[in-house]
């Protein structure tokens, strides 16, 4: 019985990664051999000129460098959730239920309501075509909020009591006691952080007019209005943003699932 | 724990996070719906005397537009069919992989999970190669097998159906995740005792699995419908929304007429018939499931 399952979860597996089998091959093709028919899988003539032909002549050196800002400012983001989860699990102040009700509520907006008003407040702080602009309004989120407080909750008080008694600031507190302890927490959400920053498409893509400021997603899109026939050059460039995210992943998987398991459902 | 000290520092702490989210979740709100009923276009953005009030015009337009009446029975196709495949899908690969116990079958979880993490621009592209009518892969794979090729993109019907196989490939993922973990997290005294009652494994999955899975199928249900509502990358990059409209998303519009023909006011309107639409879907199906438990 368990073979039968085995058989049928490999079928499926292999329908799954197709695509990307499909990508990496044709990266290394020549044009020529991308349109071929019928198509070939291994390629003949190896080559690494779509790749070279990115960096060369299609910016992704710029757009890698903007994707990798991207990355490092959302991870300044995630400490301030971290922070913010901090504030909402281990101090009593007014109004503290209602606010992080608000801050819960937040995750029930979709997007194409919030992102014209976005662009409009953005326009008249004259963040347009700007770094900040990308930035700033994906900066915190209420889903990692909610994780933190919910991880650091489970933080002994006498903890923190004891470090305050021998005088420790409460900034101290949170850097020396709260951080190292929540690592767990901080690795998943650090991961889940880059992969997000590093897929990041929509909001460059309206707030970006200027080609150096676009992401890797946003030039990949335009490579391909731009060289619609070139299917080779196509998958260099998907190849190359869907790679590393698969590396990384397959590293760090284990945190991730196990992380949707133990907050997933409770 | 008490006191003032402590009190400003909670503040410092939560500060600078819910200065964020006011500034771009609750305030964009209230701006959309006061520019929803305004003329706001790019005249507007230059100088904000040139706004006029125009009531519930955008509101009146928008439902009397063919392209957002379209835009909405497209989105309705994705969420009626797409919702279902992918629950039942992802459920039926979590049941699957929780058979086994061995290390092949961490490795499918982490495959099945795999497209869920990559960029859907990249994947956009890939799948734009493979759906390709005269190179592509999946026309030829039918050649091999003496069946006609299909018109993946350019039939109006066939470009949503195809659009959707996308979706469901990125979508099975974080859904199955979310199921396995239900599945584990089920007592395992319920199949002892149910074995020790002769029950088979298809009996114990309709008796014990399904039912104690009420909870992770309802919120799988929800946050899907809701996500399969603001449908957009997926038809934005393969189609944008062609042929003909048969692929426009109700986002899809949102989008072009708020960036591509900058009419702010009309695009706001819009955004709220989507909104309030995804509130009433929330809401019936809230009442669904309390009706479920009851009965």
């Amino acid at each position: 019985m368990t073979w039968v399952v085995a058989i049928i979860l490999t079928i499926g597996g292999l329908l799954v990664v197709l695509p990307f089998v499909w990508m990496i091959f044709s990266a290394f093709k020549t044009e020529g051999e991308v349109m071929q028919i019928p198509p070939t899988l291994f390629p003949k003539t190896f080559t690494l000129d779509n790749i070279r032909n990115l960096f060369a002549n299609m910016n992704f050196t710029v757009y890698l460098r903007n994707t990798l800002i991207v990355v490092l400012c959302s991870f300044a983001g995630l400490f301030l959730n971290a922070m913010a989860g901090f504030g909402f699990a281990k101090y009593r102040f007014k109004g503290k239920d209602n606010l992080f009700l608000m801050v819960l509520a937040t995750m029930m907006i979709p997007s194409q309501v919030t992102m014209i008003p976005v662009y409009l407040i953005l326009n008249y702080m004259h963040l347009t075509n700007t770094m900040t602009g990308i930035v700033l309004p994906g900066l915190v989120g209420a889903f990692g909020i909610f994780l933190f407080r919910q991880f650091m909750s489970t933080i002994p008080d006498e903890l923190l009591e004891a470090t305050r008694l021998d005088g420790a600031s409460e900034w101290r507190v949170f850097l020396q006691i709260i951080l190292p302890i929540s690592k767990p927490i901080l690795a998943v959400q650090a991961i889940l952080t880059f992969i997000a920053g590093w897929n990041s498409f929509l909001w460059p893509l309206i707030v970006a007019n200027d080609e150096g400021l676009y992401t890797l997603s946003v030039g990949l899109s335009l490579l391909k209005g731009q060289y619609s026939g070139n299917y080779a050059l196509q998958m260099a460039g998907s190849a190359f943003m869907v790679v590393p995210i698969i590396i990384i992943f397959v590293f760090f998987q284990r945190h991730i699932i196990e992380n949707y398991s133990i907050s997933g459902m409770k | 724990m008490k006191g003032a000290t402590n009190s400003k520092a909670a503040y410092f702490f939560i500060g600078p996070t819910l200065l964020l989210l006011a500034v771009f979740s609750l305030v964009p709100i209230a701006i959309a719906l006061v520019i929803s009923f305004t003329n706001m276009d790019l005249t507007g953005l230059a100088d904000y005397s040139a706004i006029r009030f125009v009531g519930f015009r955008n509101y009146i337009d928008v439902v009397a537009d063919p392209i957002f009446v379209k835009s909405i029975l497209n989105t309705l196709f994705y969420v009626v069919i797409g919702v279902p495949l992918v629950i039942a899908v992802s459920l039926a690969v979590a049941l699957l992989i929780n058979f086994g116990k061995n290390r092949l079958f961490e490795v499918f979880r982490v495959l099945y999970y795999m497209p869920s993490v990559t960029n859907v621009v990249a994947v956009a592209v890939v799948w734009g190669y493979l759906y390709n009518p005269s190179i592509g892969l999946f026309n030829f794979l039918l050649g091999k097998l003496h069946l006609a090729g299909v018109p993946w993109l350019t039939d109006p019907v066939m470009a949503k159906i195809s659009l959707i196989i996308l979706a469901l490939w990125r979508g099975i993922g974080l859904n199955m995740i979310i199921f396995i973990a239900a599945i584990q997290g089920i007592p395992k005294s319920y199949y002892e005792a149910a074995q020790l009652d002769g029950a088979n494994r298809w009996q114990q999955l309709f008796r014990i699995t399904l039912p104690m899975l009420r909870f992770a199928i309802f919120f799988v249900s929800i946050t899907t419908t809701i996500g399969w509502l603001q449908f957009f990358e997926e038809p934005f990059i393969m189609t944008n929304g062609g042929p003909l409209d048969s692929t426009t998303s109700v986002s899809l519009f949102i989008y072009r007429n708020g960036f591509q023909l900058s009419h702010f006011g009309y695009a706001a309107a819009g955004s709220f018939v989507l909104f309030a639409a995804i509130i009433v879907v929330t809401l019936v199906q809230f009442r669904l499931q309390r009706k479920d438990t009851d009965f």
